[in-house]
């Protein structure tokens, strides 16, 4: 006989870390997006032609 | 006579009850090494594994003293996947990431499959060691589930690497029905243009350092994993350490993952392998890599609604970390639908940010629960 534990309740309990995790990814992402933006950004302005490759 | 049956004692010993398990352990080594030779599928990782597998398991197997002097050595306080990360971050051009940016986006949708996953296993295992572990197996990242499921102290990290290693090798084979099922053909036929921009050699260099720094003032946990990544990626855009970086790629990643391989086997003996909850952790990390495809393709179809320039939804499903295997799935299906729909580049971009992000939501995992360990 299997004797598995089985607790569906569990998933809604867990939700919350669902939109916690996805929130941070998100926001860690969109930081990370703007940070290389602004690194392109300001690289370009000041970088020589010689320094591009 | 005593003395001569001394000598078989391995034999005798196999003969009591309950070995039949280490001949089934035996059999699932001989599929791992026969896919990894035979298929190709992963076969740097699953043919140690699997002959690790078949080596452990044995009544007073010699194998385990040295197997678990490495585990402890090299799994156990997670050197062996960092230093391999130095060798995935020497390997990994960031350079059509850097050259679009915005397509990091994608990458951090596609990592919703292990937070999916994570509530799907908490009706099935109650500790949340276990549950937040099974989770990262949708990182498609071994390393990271490595890491993870060591640090939470999850009594399943066997079952969890393989299984995250196996699925990055069937990526080929499940990805496209997911994306086929989620898109029309019109959607997968359409064009993206690719517009190269100049990247400086400055901004690549930048980048791993500005990612490191990022990481960890936003995700402490992800400090060691992002910076040994970068700090690989870095030796390998500065420019004045080539040769570091290709024994970084080369060498260096061979020889751990050699190490990796067969010391991940130290976990696969037939009592804490073979069971139920062993059976439910690989069907969880299929659910978690087929959720992780849709929700890529499902965001870039959400993106199309409010973008003026339409992307083809299907490089969403190439934000698993799985590199450079779902990028290439992409890429693929694109030219089948059209061939002159060249998709790569996108594709790849998406890819190495979801590399970055599988690492920062793993990162995240743990910032939620080793406070309640």
């Amino acid at each position: 006989m299997l004797n598995f534990y089985f607790e569906p309740f569990e998933f809604v309990k867990n939700l919350k870390y669902m939109g916690i995790g996805m929130l941070g990814v998100f926001i860690i992402v969109g930081v990370i997006m703007a940070a290389t933006y602004l690194t392109g950004y300001l690289t370009n302005k000041l970088a020589k032609p010689s320094d591009d490759e | 006579m005593k003395e001569l049956l001394s000598l078989f004692d391995g034999l005798l010993a196999f003969g009591q009850d309950g070995n039949w398990k280490m001949i089934v352990m035996w059999i699932i080594g001989g599929v791992l090494i026969y896919l990894a030779i035979k298929k190709e599928m992963e076969p740097t990782l699953l043919l140690p594994i699997g002959f690790g597998c078949i080596i452990m398991n044995f009544p007073g197997s010699g194998a385990a003293g040295p197997l678990e002097t490495l585990y402890n050595a090299g799994i156990a306080n997670e050197l062996f996947p960092l230093i391999l990360f130095i060798g995935i971050g020497a390997m990994i051009d960031f350079g059509p990431l850097l050259s679009n940016p915005k397509m990091m986006i994608f990458g951090a949708a596609a990592q919703f499959g292990i937070f999916f996953t994570l509530c799907m296993a908490s009706i099935f295992f109650p500790d949340f060691r276990d549950y937040a572990s099974i989770a990262i197996i949708g990182a498609a990242d071994g390393p990271t589930s490595i890491v993870v499921a060591n640090k939470l102290g999850s009594q399943y990290v066997g079952a969890i690497t393989v299984a995250a290693y196996s699925y990055m090798a069937l990526v080929p084979i499940i990805q496209p029905p997911v994306i086929k099922a989620l898109t029309t053909e019109n959607e997968r036929k359409i064009r993206m243009t690719y517009r190269p921009k100049n990247v400086s050699k400055t901004t690549k260099i930048l980048f791993p350092i500005i990612i490191t720094v990022v990481a960890c003032i936003f995700a402490p946990d992800a400090g060691a994993l992002i910076g040994f990544l970068m700090f690989g990626n870095l030796i390998r855009e500065c420019g004045v350490l080539d040769s570091l970086s290709e024994t970084a790629q080369k060498v260096l990643a061979n020889l751990i993952t050699i190490f990796l391989g067969i010391t991940i086997a130290f976990n696969m003996t037939a009592a804490q392998f073979l069971n139920v909850n062993t059976l439910l952790i690989m069907g969880l990390g299929l659910i978690a890599f087929i959720v992780d495809t849709a929700g890529g393709v499902l965001f870039g179809k959400l993106y199309n609604v409010f973008a003026k320039e339409k992307i083809n939804p299907m490089i969403g499903a190439a934000g698993i970390s799985a590199f450079p295997m779902a990028g290439r799935i992409v890429h693929k299906m694109g030219l089948k639908e059209d061939p002159q729909n060249f998709l790569l580049m996108h594709s790849i971009g998406v890819n190495v940010s979801g590399q970055i992000a599988s690492v920062i939501a793993g990162a995240l995992i743990l910032k939620i629960f080793v406070p309640m360990l």
